[in-house]
């Protein structure tokens, strides 16, 4: 009780947006460090972070990562880990190559199975884990061989290849200017190039955050929830709502938008929606805080830790077809060690290694900071070597920060 | 020798807000079988964990002679030293290690760190069978029955020459025969002069080894008698019992209606040892505007009895019926037990009945999610509006709807709790150690909120350790032991020394 009090107490006056930071600290430190690290990386690079093709590029890049944080998020939300997600997403690359390339399937066929497949393959992992309780360390640490093997086993060792050019474009297709208006945009900002829809879309997304902000703030005020601090908010807001526009106009000035941007950013939207407003989030989340608790609640854990591990394997099989289409060949060595890159985005964003906490934003931030630094580095031309110990610190640091934080608090 | 082997003078440990100990003292001749009987929560743990340094000097008042010098143990291994060897209820045998392993871990025969086995398991065979085993030193431990591993602690404390043997409910998890086997073999080690101390709630027990019995009630040390003054179990029970009762208790009129629930033959098997019955052809019912207890000590079976009917979160080979309103229905999984209209409040309400991260609102709903949602969508809304109400109607002091509960007091956090499943609507609840750790202003808010529910028509069964609390509370008082409901009493035909004897007369 002391706690609440003490805040309580505190109500008013310079003490409280004091008191407000640091109970908030871990999101706006999380915001903070990806404009920070874009703003080195930019300097540093002499402005090539954020040239469109560039940014493009970034975005490519990261997207399957982005796509599995998703799934990964609620799997350790739930109170688990998925360690094979980088072996299955190998094996559905090796399975859509096999189906289209050697048997000749058509390309809505063999993304169908592959969606199927990496379902069964979620199902089969979380039944032992959610039914048998044997932890999912070792399921899935199980399964990353098992998979990492069928794919040598499917490819005969070989990288199989291409891919027709109507799979090429999933992953590196644009989404057509459906919006008039792209000539003169392009005569009056002297640019190559000019895609009216993805700016739009930009403007589109900025106003959604601005607008919901609001709600939210007003919602607030209606329950006296803690409120964040006016200055906060509005400088919190602007940023976001600035970034979105600019990012998506860089992309506009391009090629456009993405088609893997549009699928990330509806998969982000669907699967916020999901776990921050709906009764199955609801009971993730209280599956991961206290699984006892919410079973003598009348949640149904097992069933609930069993689909989260079918959704993970759905995400990792799209994640698999976006990285075959990218890549335009399926090799055995795909997918290789990216279990770790997808539980570190999620880990970054602030996820709870021991459950229950965590959001889907964070997750896909996250994931994008870590996709900075890669770019970044690579842009750079840091090695490989150090790449890897500087983002292994970047892990430790951001857990190390949360946990100093909770002590704290 | 000295007559007198441990004196604990003027003892009084205090936690924070609660004295467990108010100026207690003990006193135990060489030789002699000294039983130490009391309620739970009287202080018997408290004072033992004094006298073996788990609590070390300093962080109590009171003096500790032992062996005729002032006693200061700094920690377990320090009295254990000085051959004070406690052996607690619950085993501290390592299950996977043999029973010579067990016997000398963390004392083991070993010269520069190298284990002699042979030395090892020939002191162990001979210390087997002091205490009467004849099972071979390599036996994993795991492999032997409750009964034996009983025995093999006693062995292990023999290995460390012991002086002052503990007994803590030794006989507690035992059958009749380990039970009769084990009060045999501390009458042996007595006869070899050894002393011992037992702390046990089976008064008859106790009549047969002790010589004598030093009684604790509420952090005092209230009797102490010996065998030449006569050891009853009248004489016990009325010291454990004998508080007085002061009006803690608020008033209800009892208006009590129709049968809701009944429970009838049920019976339970422990969820890992399949041939172990917990719970044995157990029937009760419980009416409309109905408080209804089960007492009964800790262990006899009440929160396992309870978990089992509701959604079978306990046991298994669960043979029995459930009927409401006089339909059977089906309690097999916890959303069904919800649906047929049961609630259970946990009696561990930090591990199984909230999540301590989560907001006040958020708890309080988890368990109707539905009622606060359109389809699978949650109305925040609707959601902060229902927590709103039940802090009002419970008085559930919290800064606000959105705190986290972990931020809460004890008593606040029963009331969110107790919120919660009120807002799943049931027509029976189960609460089980509903007061446990709140503080006393806290309690009566508490048994307000319990009278609130009978007067609305609801039937609610109460489990609990307390006493004074059945009695208080309750309008018909189911006595439980072992398993089975040995004994069903009006309150007003009720008292602690019924209650009590009924328990300790099995």
């Amino acid at each position: 009780m002391s706690v609440a009090e003490n805040s309580s107490e505190r109500a008013g006056g310079s003490g409280r947006i004091g008191a407000y930071l640091a109970a908030h600290l871990r999101e706006y430190g999380l915001l903070f460090a990806l404009i920070a690290i874009m703003a080195f990386f930019q300097i540093v690079t002499g402005g090539t972070l954020l040239k469109p093709i560039n940014l493009t590029n970034l975005l490519l890049q990261n997207s399957y990562i982005v796509i599995m944080a998703l799934g990964m998020l609620i799997v350790i939300v739930a109170g688990h880990i998925d360690l094979s997600v980088g072996s299955v997403m190998g094996f559905i690359g090796a399975l859509a190559a096999v189906m289209i390339v050697n048997w000749d399937m058509s390309i809505g066929v063999t993304m169908a199975t592959c969606i199927v497949v990496g379902a069964l393959i979620g199902g089969a992992q979380g039944y032992w884990i959610a039914y048998w309780k044997i932890p999912s360390f070792i399921v899935t640490l199980a399964g990353m061989l098992v998979f990492r093997g069928l794919s040598l086993w499917l490819l005969e060792g070989q990288s199989v290849g291409p891919f027709p050019r109507e799979f090429q474009v999933i992953a590196t297709g644009f989404v057509p200017d459906i919006l008039p208006g792209g000539e003169v945009m392009k005569g009056l900002l002297d640019a190559r190039n000019f895609n009216v829809l993805a700016f739009a879309m930009g403007i589109v997304a900025a106003s959604w955050v601005v607008w919901s902000g609001l709600r939210q703030r007003a919602h607030n005020k209606a329950y006296g929830i803690e409120d964040e601090p006016r200055a906060f908010f509005v400088a919190r807001t602007a940023i976001i709502a600035f970034a979105l526009v600019f990012i998506l106009y860089k992309l506009a000035t391009f090629r456009g938008l993405p088609n893997v941007l549009l699928t990330m950013g509806v998969l982000t939207i669907v699967y916020a929606f999901i776990t921050e407003r709906t009764v199955l989030g609801r009971r993730i989340y209280a599956l991961g805080g206290n699984e006892k608790a919410a079973k003598l609640s009348g949640i149904k854990t097992e069933r609930l830790t069993f689909l989260a591990f079918v959704n993970m394997g759905i995400l990792a099989a799209i994640a698999g077809l976006v990285f075959a289409a990218r890549l335009n060949t399926a090799t055995p060595k795909a997918g290789f060690a990216l279990e770790l890159d997808v539980i570190a985005a999620v880990f970054i964003g602030g996820a709870s290694m021991s459950g229950g906490v965590g959001k889907i934003v964070g997750a896909v931030v996250g994931a994008f900071l870590m996709g900075v630094l890669n770019n970044g580095m690579s842009i750079m031309g840091i090695g490989i070597d150090y790449q890897q110990m500087i983002k292994g610190l970047v892990l430790l640091a951001a857990v190390i920060f949360d946990v100093y934080n909770k002590k704290k608090g | 020798m000295q007559d007198t082997l441990l004196e604990m003078r003027s003892i009084t440990k205090t936690f924070p807000g609660v004295k467990a100990l108010d100026n207690v003292s003990l006193k135990v001749r060489t030789g002699e079988i000294h039983a130490i009987c009391g309620e739970n929560g009287a202080g018997k743990s408290t004072l033992m964990k004094v006298l073996s340094g788990v609590y070390p000097a300093g962080s109590y008042e009171g003096e500790i002679h032992y062996d005729g010098t002032l006693a200061e143990f700094r920690d377990i291994a320090d009295s254990e030293s000085r051959g004070i060897i406690i052996i607690h209820q619950e085993l501290a045998l390592v299950p996977l290690l043999s029973i010579a392993e067990n016997l000398f871990l963390g004392n083991e025969n070993a010269k520069a760190g190298v284990i002699d086995w042979r030395d090892t398991n020939r002191r162990t065979e001979k210390l087997l069978r002091k205490v009467g085993l004849r099972d071979a030193p390599t036996t994993q431990v795991e492999k032997l029955g409750v009964g034996k591993q009983q025995l093999v602690e006693i062995a292990k404390a023999l290995a460390k020459d012991v002086r002052l043997l503990i007994l803590d409910e030794p006989t507690s998890a035992l059958s009749e025969s380990d039970s009769q086997a084990l009060l045999d073999l501390m009458l042996e080690l007595k006869a070899q002069g050894m002393t011992q101390i037992i702390i046990s709630h089976k008064l008859n027990e106790v009549r047969r080894v002790a010589d004598t019995v030093t009684v604790i009630r509420d952090g005092h040390s209230v009797s102490s008698f010996d065998a030449s003054e006569g050891i009853t179990e009248d004489r016990i029970v009325r010291d454990m019992v004998g508080r007085s009762m002061e009006n803690r208790y608020p008033a209800r009129t009892p208006q009590i209606g129709a049968r809701i629930m009944r429970v009838a033959d049920w019976s339970v098997y422990h969820p890992e040892h399949a041939d172990r019955q917990v719970i044995s052809n157990v029937s009760f019912d419980v009416r409309a505007g109905e408080v209804v207890g089960i007492a009964g000590l800790m262990g006899a079976g009440r929160t396992e009895l309870a978990m089992s009917i509701f959604g079978q979160s306990w046991g298994r080979n669960i043979t029995g019926t459930v009927e409401m309103h006089g339909a059977p229905v089906d309690t097999s999984t916890v959303s069904r037990a919800i649906d047929v209209g049961l609630a259970y409040v946990t009696e561990d309400r930090k591990s199984l009945g909230l999540i301590l991260d989560d907001t006040v609102t958020r708890n309080i709903t988890l368990a109707n999610l539905g009622a606060v949602a359109r389809g699978a969508v949650l109305n925040e809304r609707a959601e902060t509006q229902v927590a709103e109400k039940y802090r009002k109607d419970l008085g559930i002091r919290t800064p606000g709807v959105f705190q986290k509960v972990v931020n809460l007091s004890g008593g606040n956090q029963q009331k969110v709790v107790l919120s919660k499943w009120l807002f799943a609507g049931p027509e029976v609840l189960i609460l089980d150690e509903p007061t446990r750790g709140i503080d006393v202003g806290a309690k009566y808010e508490i048994y307000g909120l319990i009278n609130d529910l009978a007067a609305a028509g609801k039937g609610v069964v109460m489990i609990s350790s307390e006493m004074p609390e059945l009695l208080g509370m309750c309008d018909r008082i189911y006595v439980m032991n072992e398993g089975a409901f040995v004994g069903e009493m009006p309150a007003s035909e009720a008292s602690q020394e019924r209650i009590m004897s009924l328990i300790v007369n099995e």
